[in-house]
């Protein structure tokens, strides 16, 4: 078979045409996965997660409670060292949660009171703006996030944190946890990342509020702060509250309800 | 040639100090892994996708399902048989394979992969540790 150099060059240039094609068709054939995942249908949804805690109803028996159940439920570990311990929420003196507040003639019942204190999820938060890698995001229902997978220990959003919410892994955690008290469906962390409180955006994820408002009797209300209905609205509407270090401008999402 | 003995000799050895892996391990070929499957996961009869796909690409699909739940929020992965899952290494994939040791690491220490799943995730207490 004879063939010219213009039909030879004609046929390489619609093969050529047609293997470029084949991927290209694939791009745009859809990813069939996309539609094959989807939130869990229980999950809660907001526009913006916050949370009230009641000073009143607060007293050292469930704020210990909040933090034990917090700590065993994520497997944080209880680390002797102060310098190296990791915590998500634990438990503050008033002046040194408020030090603007906190003066000489504060009232008695306040300077007693255990304040509760984790991660504030600001509006608009340092520590996402500071993380390199986006290991720390902003979700859109307003919690601050993070995905661990992505962490380089880097703790620049320590740095950045205003509220000291975040612990470092200085070493492997696990021997700090005790066996009996691993809870196995909740992974651990490894050494070289930073964590914190994260609302409980899996429990959230599958229609449950966070684990210290469901042992808190009551003391701290969760819900939604764009929603003017929500019960957490209704309360902050209605009682005088404070919240941490609002002159630098985070804007938290915990209140403190005095 | 100066030294002529004295090179030959060396090349000699250092061709064979080079090449001793080559014939010492020569005609013991390592152990085709096999990875068992416990009980629960043979009733099962199938994982999310199937077995020729997840032999292939799990390590992408953790990948994605890992994005999917902590940066998306996405829980519920439809598998290809219609049955939902929960997107979770450590409640769905290990509830079948419990068994760690046979199943993961039969594959990944003959291919000689050192997954960090395990530096957070915990591996199911039946087995141990």
């Amino acid at each position: 078979m004879s063939m010219d150099r213009r039909k030879f060059l004609k046929i390489a240039g619609i093969s050529v045409l047609g293997f470029s094609i084949k991927p290209a068709a694939n791009l745009f054939a859809g990813r069939e996965v996309d539609v094959r995942i989807h939130p869990n249908p229980k999950a809660l949804r907001a526009k913006r997660w916050g949370m009230a805690i009641d000073l009143r109803r607060m007293n050292e028996r469930i704020a210990k409670k909040c933090v034990e159940a917090c700590h065993r439920f994520h497997n944080v570990p209880h680390i002797p060292d102060k310098k190296r311990e990791i915590k998500w929420i634990w438990i503050e003196s008033f002046e040194h949660a408020f030090p603007e507040q906190a003066h000489e003639r504060l009232d008695e019942s306040l300077k007693e009171k255990p304040v509760l204190v984790f991660c504030n999820h600001c509006e608009h938060p340092p520590c996402v703006r500071v993380c390199p890698t986006q290991a720390t995001f902003k979700r859109e229902d307003g919690i601050v996030m993070m995905d661990m997978h992505r962490c380089i220990g880097c703790r620049f959003c320590m740095a950045a944190c205003p509220y000291g919410s975040r612990s470092f892994n200085w070493m492997d955690p696990r021997p700090y946890i005790k066996k009996e008290e691993e809870n196995s469906k909740y992974p651990t962390r490894e050494k070289g990342v930073v964590e914190k409180c994260d609302f409980c955006a899996e429990r959230l994820d599958k229609g449950l509020p966070p684990l210290c408002v469901e042992v808190s009797e009551g003391a701290l209300i969760f819900g939604d702060l764009e929603d003017p209905n929500s019960e957490i609205n209704k309360v902050l509407r209605e009682r005088y509250n404070i919240c941490r270090k609002p002159s630098l401008g985070t804007g938290p999402s915990i209140y403190y309800l005095l | 040639m100066y030294d002529g003995g004295k090179i030959l000799s060396g090349l000699i050895i250092g061709i064979i100090l080079l090449t001793f892996p080559l014939w010492y391990n020569l005609g013991k070929a390592a152990k085709i892994p096999e990875p068992q499957l416990t009980p629960k996961a043979k009733q099962a009869k199938y994982c999310v996708e199937p077995k020729e796909f997840m032999q292939a690409e799990h390590m992408a699909l953790l990948d994605k399902w890992r994005n999917w739940v902590v940066r998306d929020g996405y829980r519920v992965y439809v598998g290809f048989n219609g049955k939902e899952y929960d997107m979770s290494l450590q409640n769905t994939c290990l509830d079948c394979h419990s068994n760690k040791k046979k199943f993961c690491d039969e594959c990944h220490n003959y291919a000689d992969v050192k997954p960090y799943c395990w530096g957070c995730h915990l591996e199911s207490k039946e087995e141990g540790k």
